[in-house]
């Protein structure tokens, strides 16, 4: 188990150093930021002095060797617009991001899982039909039209709840909606065919043989397993917390990190992207990890490899 | 040995057991020092339990795969590599029949046209020259014409085995190696499969490697047996020499496992423990953990597998051995 | 000996396939009975329509009476308490049967306090003595293994142990050793066979080898395409069978003794022709068919010492040694 979680962190520090060298490069090579934080009109010298400042005026392996030194040492570099320690910038705005995302995990989870769950153990029935309808919808819907259509009815048409911006927690109710809604599709369509997969297995007939009543052997036979295959699309949107909100931020005009993120995109601040990035990376891989230990946790044929 | 088909001396095949990126590296031995030999026309019956080796010496002696030593001539000559254009060759003069008829067929093609498939490969007749011998082939298995047009999973168990047997025949191959061929099939079905090899053994004098669990299919079809226990040959002789004085502990069992209808609730052998691990195999004889008649000399010092007679028979056990030095000999 | 299990007219239905048609069969206290057929026989699927196993889709007809109680269309909660505790059941495939989860020891601790209300503690201990009984080595440290960690045979044992845990009147094993090795085979067998003596229970043996039935039972139903065609004390059946079927079967298993010959084999007919709506459903197969085997459905004759039989040619095929 040591050498297990052992393995698994390197392979995810491998996998977080990709993400920023693979960033890294392809941001340098889609436009120059001098062209775009400094105005047209700018004189040449301004640029040269604002390229050299930066260090864009090096061979990109330079600045390469010089991004990744400086990110070992802790220091995430400035950002072009504010001046300011890029890294701050970034991590002001994730408490405004999670006001977002953990409401809307939460409902994705209260509501997706059960949901999945009734409709499995009633399969074929109204019920079942009924969740699959709304699953279906919510799961092909894009979440910026669901967005969309929410500001239309509650915002234009009733009026009850405003359409943008985060002055207070009425402001969060729709963009957590939005949010809570696509998630919970997707993971009661998991735990649906999670839950089927399981019922049809050899063990729970033995479970009904045994004389089990139906309510043990959906807790204790079938929820148990189902829940193995669950713990993938659980920790893919754990670490969606960050990531996951840049439309639906874009399309509420509220500023968490995806707000920022596509704002200096446009502005091509670089350190701030590589920063975002960083971040999100950081959080995917530590949500698969997670993930591949609670798997351990759950499956004794992983944490007990065995003879057979 | 002269005149024999197949010969195969001291091969031995390790696969390397999955540890993941850091784990201890070890492997399984498959295969442990077998040699075979096979004559022309001769059906040798492979006899043993899940993990004794007794498909990977298969394969090993067909050429798919490459052993670790010793060698396996065919036909006096060694055994190509199987990448290699004369192993290609000679392909067309050994064939396999797997377990799985169902697998082993191609869901989308007709029947008459897999059984074509090897006269294709190999470049045998033209397309009428073809086409007739397909329908002969068929007609061999008992198989219609109509049969023939079908798709495989429009036929039943039995005649799907039967047209994997119609293709591994196209060739007229000289050694048909068969890895389980009737346990998938129903009881009442196994009969006329058998029936057919039977068949097909006496009409084209094809030599088999006939590789099974169950004795009593064995029998019917072998000349000879080889007992087969974690990766090595423990007993070899005659089918009925072996059937009706197994001198081998491991085959008493095995004999007498065998359920009867005929005279049932007779004394049996019963061993203890499960078929054993390849991946951790025992000092001594493979076999004295689960050895009723074990002796000291069984836990440290491993028997070979020595002549005991006449008629070509082996076996590979210390009391055995010893038992056959006695002037009287208990058979 | 008082009938434990009597099974009347039962037909279970998949849509428009007729798994089981009308079948009447019954278990006594203590007997073992052996049901012989191959795949597509219904040998199964009768049992699992018995226990109320099958999806509420698959349509069952007829009576299961244990002792005195009606089982087809009972309350749920009378099935839990008769499942595991009254009548339990073995599969053929004991590595995939228990829960991949639990450990071994745990799943038997839930059919302890299931159905004999034991506590954590007298449930661990009566684990351990039922591992011993069904002679698993180290059975205070296997308790405490998952099914993977044990070989197919071992999983069969704790199968056998778990089945056993709730003191059944009635075993149902279906096939139980069709998936492990010949040796193990023997052994699992020969465990079956003490167990049901020691225990008093009745043993009903699902399989299609004639050999393993004639080593543990005394009785045996032969079933073909959803009926049963014969029945009898095993010993006779296997001796002086009467149905082609059960002649066929007995045929086709060639002996490790005696003269070698050829098999006597029956065709084998194209899948689904059988299951024509009139007519005896081997009647494609037999050898001995006459014109009237592929117009009318034989019934089962009346018992005659014991034996019954559905083919319009038993009579003649009948040796006169059983009549007499």
């Amino acid at each position: 188990m040591a050498w297990f979680a052992l393995a698994r962190f390197a392979r995810a520090m491998i996998t977080i150093l990709v993400v920023v060298g693979f960033a890294f490069i392809v941001l340098r090579l889609s436009g120059d930021p001098a062209l775009e934080i400094l105005s047209n009109d700018a004189p040449p010298e301004a640029r040269d002095a604002f390229r050299s400042a930066f260090g864009l005026d090096q061979p990109i392996w330079v600045q390469f060797f010089d991004y990744m030194t400086r990110i070992a040492a802790g220091n995430l570099g400035n950002s072009m617009r504010e001046g300011r320690n890029a890294l701050a910038v970034v991590i002001e705005r994730i408490p405004i991001t999670l006001a977002l995302s953990v409401p809307a995990f939460l409902i994705n989870v209260v509501i997706g899982i059960p949901a999945g769950i009734l409709a499995a153990l009633h399969r074929n029935s109204l019920l079942d039909r009924g969740v699959m309808l709304g699953a279906v919808a919510g799961f092909t819907i894009p979440t910026f039209v669901l967005g969309l259509l929410l500001v239309l009815v509650f915002s234009v048409q009733l009026g009850w709840l405003p359409s943008g911006g985060a002055r207070s927690w009425h402001h969060a109710i729709l963009p957590v909606l939005t949010l809570g809604a696509g998630g919970a599709a997707v993971l009661a369509r998991y735990t649906r065919s999670a839950m089927l997969e399981v019922l049809g297995q050899p063990y729970i007939r033995t479970a009904h043989v045994k004389g089990v009543p139906w309510r043990l052997v959906v807790y204790r036979h079938a929820l148990p397993n189902a829940a193995i295959p669950m713990v993938t699309i659980i920790g893919f949107m754990l670490g969606q917390l960050i990531a996951g909100a840049v439309l639906v931020e874009s399309v509420f005009a509220w500023p968490g990190v995806g707000r920022l993120l596509v704002a200096s995109v446009v502005s091509r601040d670089l350190p701030v992207v590589q920063c975002v990035l960083f971040l999100i990376a950081v959080t995917m891989v530590t949500s698969n990890l997670l993930v591949d230990l609670l798997y351990g946790l759950l499956d004794p044929r992983i944490r007990r490899g065995g003879q057979a | 040995m002269k005149g024999a088909l197949l010969l195969a001396e001291g091969l031995a095949k390790a696969y390397p057991l999955r540890g993941g990126l850091f784990a201890r590296r070890s492997q399984i031995l498959a295969v442990n020092g077998v040699s075979v030999s096979l004559n022309k026309g001769e059906t040798l019956g492979l006899v043993g339990e899940s993990g004794c080796g007794k498909s990977t010496l298969g394969r090993l002696l067909l050429g798919l795969e490459k052993p670790d030593a010793g060698c396996v001539t065919f036909d006096n000559e060694v055994m190509p590599s199987s990448k290699a254009a004369a192993w290609r060759r000679l392909r067309a003069r050994m064939q396999l029949v797997y377990q799985d008829p169902l697998g082993a067929l191609d869901a989308r093609l007709s029947v008459a046209e897999q059984v074509g498939e090897p006269l294709v490969i190999h470049g045998i007749g033209g397309p009428a020259k073809r086409k007739a011998r397909v329908l002969a082939l068929l007609a061999l298995v008992g198989l219609s014409e109509q049969h023939g047009a079908r798709l495989p999973h429009e036929l039943s168990g039995g005649q799907r085995q039967r047209v994997v047997l119609a293709r591994a025949l196209a060739t007229s191959p000289d050694l048909l190696v068969c890895d389980e061929p009737i346990s998938a099939l129903d009881v009442s079905i196994q009969a006329q499969v058998i029936n057919l090899f039977m068949d097909i053994q006496q009409k084209f004098g094809v030599a088999m490697i006939f590789i099974s669990h169950d004795l009593r299919a064995i029998r019917q079809i072998s000349q000879r047996i080889a007992v087969m226990y974690l990766g090595r040959i423990v007993e070899e002789g005659i089918t009925d020499d072996i059937l009706h004085a197994p001198l081998h502990p491991y085959t008493r069992a095995l004999v007498s496992a065998v359920p009867e209808v005929r005279k049932p609730r007779a004394r049996r052998t019963i061993l203890a423990g499960d078929p054993p691990n390849p991946a951790d195999r025992p000092d001594g004889c493979e076999f004295h953990p689960r050895c009723p008649v074990a002796m000291s000399t069984c836990s440290n010092l491993k028997p070979l597998l020595l002549g005991s007679g006449s008629r070509g028979r082996k076996v590979a056990c210390h009391l055995a051995a010893a038992n056959a030095s006695q002037p009287l000999g208990a058979h | 000996m008082r009938e434990l299990l009597t099974i009347e007219q039962l037909s279970v239905a998949f849509g428009e396939t007729r798994a089981v048609r009308s079948i009447d069969l019954q278990v006594r206290k203590g007997e073992a009975v052996g049901i012989i057929g191959e795949s597509g026989s219904g040998k199964s699927v009768t049992w699992l329509g018995a226990l109320g196993l099958l999806p509420p889709s698959v349509a069952i007809s007829g009576r299961v009476l244990l002792d005195d109680q009606e089982l087809l269309g009972a309350p749920a909660e009378r099935l839990w308490q008769i499942r595991g505790k009254r009548v339990a059941m073995i599969v053929q495939d004991a590595q995939s049967a228990p829960n991949p989860v639990l450990t071994v020891g745990r799943q038997i601790i839930e059919v302890l306090q299931l159905h004999r209300g034991m506590g954590e503690r007298a449930a661990r201990a009566e684990a351990k003595r039922l591992f011993d009984l069904v002679r698993i080595p180290d059975a205070e440290q296997r308790l405490k293994f998952y099914p993977h960690e044990l070989s197919g045979g071992q999983n069969q044992r704790v199968m056998i142990a778990m089945a056993l845990a709730g003191r059944p009147d009635l075993l149902i094993a279906d096939e139980p050793t069709t998936a492990l090795d010949v040796t193990v085979q023997a052994q699992i067998l020969d465990l079956l066979r003490d167990v049901q003596r020691e225990t008093a229970m009745a043993l009903v043996l699902i399989s299609h080898d004639l050999g393993v039935i004639a080593e543990v039972c005394s009785r045996a139903y032969v079933m073909y395409a959803g009926r049963i065609v014969e029945s009898g004390p095993v010993g006779d059946l296997f001796a002086t069978p009467c149905h082609p079927y059960t002649r066929s079967l007995l045929e086709a298993l060639p002996s490790l003794d005696g003269p070698l010959q050829r098999m006597n084999a029956v065709s084998e007919g194209t899948p689904g022709a059988g299951l024509s709506r009139h007519g005896c459903a081997f009647a494609p197969r037999c050898a001995d068919r006459a014109d009237l085997c592929g117009r009318v459905e034989p019934e089962l004759t009346a018992d005659l010492l014991g034996r019954r039989v559905a083919c319009v040619r038993a009579d003649h095929a009948r040796p006169l040694e059983v009549v007499a």
